[in-house]
């Protein structure tokens, strides 16, 4: 799979990044050497394999519906860069 | 020309577990910004979710009861996208392996009208958190106590027609599910809420036309509102040769209109894949099989047997079934004093009124049952009449469970007068008071007995036995 400019900056879009036209180049380049290394998987025959979606045949893990304390709220809010004293805060998401 | 309105919908249910989906935090409603939460529900790095059993068997209740063919092998995905209300940045829900599938629930329309409505699918997801934008800064905040709140989202088939058809709909989902005990659904505190995918067609038109998804309904006369305004507009536009454009639109319900949000030329690309840290989810024949034995009994079976068990009418039954918390103080009341048709009565002719006059919520009503029945048994002695039975009832429904009925009507003084004596002279009294209208009683005017009726009834402050009344009234005026 070839991955275009267009590809790069749809991914940068997605995850609010800004790239210049360098970065944009240079990712275009690496994002393509780590598909072209994923490639590799597809050269196998999975034909009589399967699919799964987990690697552990772990299922049905589940927990009794009881209340634990709920974290400190400061200690919440200090992993933020920005908070008020009772909520986090970031940049402005509607005009 | 004449349009149809064709409608889907997409309704998100918060599951009534006290704790979230994937953490052990509580999911009670109102508590203080971000006091609800811990590491798992603000997704801070190295955390890992575990599922909750009690949505598992909530979810599955929800499905069996709206008749799903329920999924055995479950997984959830990871809907990706980047927005502050989810700290994540990614909503864990079932896109491939939704858990209840091809299912229906009949319901009936305020104007009589009965259909079925397909179900396409229910899936479980969490719900986000609430955004506060600063109505002057360059901030929002984020308060986080919602996240990770148990939500069902059950997507129907376009099989809605009216804003009638979508709110019986709406208010079947509710009932039933109050009867499961799985969801209080209140809209107007975001636990119910709907997407109204609406388009429409021609009249005898096969082709559905292109639609636009509506969010932010909040209450049941918003639905109205809102699908007026949206199918008008949409005529509008084909009318004057235009076309709808396929979208999401975000009702304003103080402005009264739709607003659009993002077209399909811009719709999210959310990156589905399979969530790993949950593994997947077996449901079990026997609990399915379990769920199917121990359904509650629903408003429909309810209504069949208050009609032939009670002898109450189709309409009043159907009134006092659906709410599960008016049937139980009916069930439980009829019970006790065994009077179903004057607990029916004293329920749509008084609860009802107080409930619409004061704004109460059925599951609010702080209704003693024994209190109840006792007030009937007193209500169908001669002791109180109708009007006095309707100021005890009423000073009843707002005390606490301790009210002292005995005492309340013994201060007041409201226990029935049957004594012919004092009748007697309260009815003299009044004829001459009146000279003018005893006349008129004797020119041929018998009409005016009513008159005299009423001023005696004045006169003993209401509390005189009517029968006893008319008689003495008949009695003195045929001495005249």
């Amino acid at each position: 799979m070839k991955i275009t400019k267009e590809i790069v900056e749809s991914v940068a879009n997605l995850s609010r990044i800004k790239l210049d036209e360098a970065a944009t180049v240079k990712m275009q380049t690496e994002l393509g050497a780590v598909i072209d290394y994923m490639e590799i998987l597809n050269s196998l025959d999975t034909k009589e394999i399967e699919p799964m979606s987990h690697i552990f045949s772990l299922n049905n893990v589940m927990r009794d519906d009881l209340i634990k304390p709920s974290i400190d709220r400061q200690e919440i809010l200090s992993n933020a860069p920005d908070h008020t004293d009772e909520t986090f805060v970031v940049p402005k998401t509607v005009g | 020309m004449n349009y149809e309105i064709v409608m889907g919908l997409e309704v998100h249910v918060e599951l009534a577990t006290k704790t979230k989906i994937f953490c052990s935090c509580t999911t009670e409603f109102g508590g203080a910004p971000n006091t609800h939460c811990c590491p798992v529900c603000t997704g801070m790095p190295g955390t890992l979710p575990v599922f909750n059993k009690k949505v598992l068997e909530y979810a599955v209740k929800a499905g069996v009861a709206l008749n799903c063919d329920i999924t055995r092998y479950n997984k959830f995905d990871r809907k990706n996208y980047f927005y502050p209300d989810l700290p994540k940045a990614y909503q864990i829900s079932q896109l491939y392996l939704p858990f209840a599938k091809n299912g229906s629930i009949d319901i009936k329309t305020r104007s009589g009208l009965e259909k079925t409505i397909r179900i396409h699918e229910i899936h479980m997801e969490e719900d986000a958190g609430k955004l506060i934008h600063s109505p002057t800064g360059n901030e929002t905040f984020t308060d986080y106590n919602r996240c990770g709140v148990p939500l069902i989202e059950i997507v129907s088939e376009p099989d809605f027609r009216s804003a009638e058809d979508v709110i019986a709909y709406l208010e079947k989902l509710k009932t039933t599910f109050e009867y499961l005990g799985i969801s209080d659904c209140k809209m107007q505190e975001g636990s119910m809420r709907a997407d109204v995918n609406l388009s429409v067609r021609p009249n005898g038109s096969e082709k559905i036309g292109t639609r636009t998804e509506m969010k932010n309904i909040n209450s049941f006369k918003a639905i109205e509102r809102a699908i007026a305004f949206e199918s008008a507009r949409q005529i509008e536009l084909i009318e004057n040769g235009g076309e709808v454009i396929q979208e999401t639109r975000r009702w304003d319900d103080n402005k009264g209109l739709s607003i659009s949000m993002r077209s399909k030329e811009d719709a999210q690309d959310y990156r589905y894949f399979p969530e790993p840290d949950i593994p997947p989810i077996n449901i079990s024949e026997e609990l399915i099989e379990e769920i199917k034995n121990n359904q509650p009994e629903f408003a429909s079976a309810k209504v069949l047997r208050y009609v032939n068990d009670f002898g109450i009418t189709r309409a009043d039954a159907e009134i006092i079934a659906s709410s599960k918390y008016i049937a139980k103080i009916f069930e439980d009341t009829v019970a006790i004093c065994n009077e179903p048709k004057e607990v029916r009565y004293w329920i749509i002719n008084q609860i009802m009124y107080l409930m619409n006059d004061k704004g109460i919520l059925p599951e609010d009503i702080n209704l003693s049952c024994e209190k109840f029945a006792e007030f009937i048994k007193i209500a169908t002695s001669d002791r109180i009449n109708r009007p006095t039975a309707k100021t005890v009832f009423e000073a009843m429904f707002f005390a606490s469970h301790d009210f002292d009925l005995e005492k309340y009507i013994k201060d007041n003084g409201l226990e029935q007068v049957d004594d012919t004596d004092s009748i007697r002279e309260a009815v003299l009294g009044v004829l001459s008071a009146n000279p003018n209208t005893v006349k008129q009683y004797k020119n041929g005017q018998t009409k005016v007995v009513g008159f005299f009726v009423g001023q005696v009834m004045k006169a003993t402050q209401g509390k005189a036995k009517p029968d006893t009344v008319n008689k003495i009234v008949a009695e003195e005026l045929a001495k005249l």
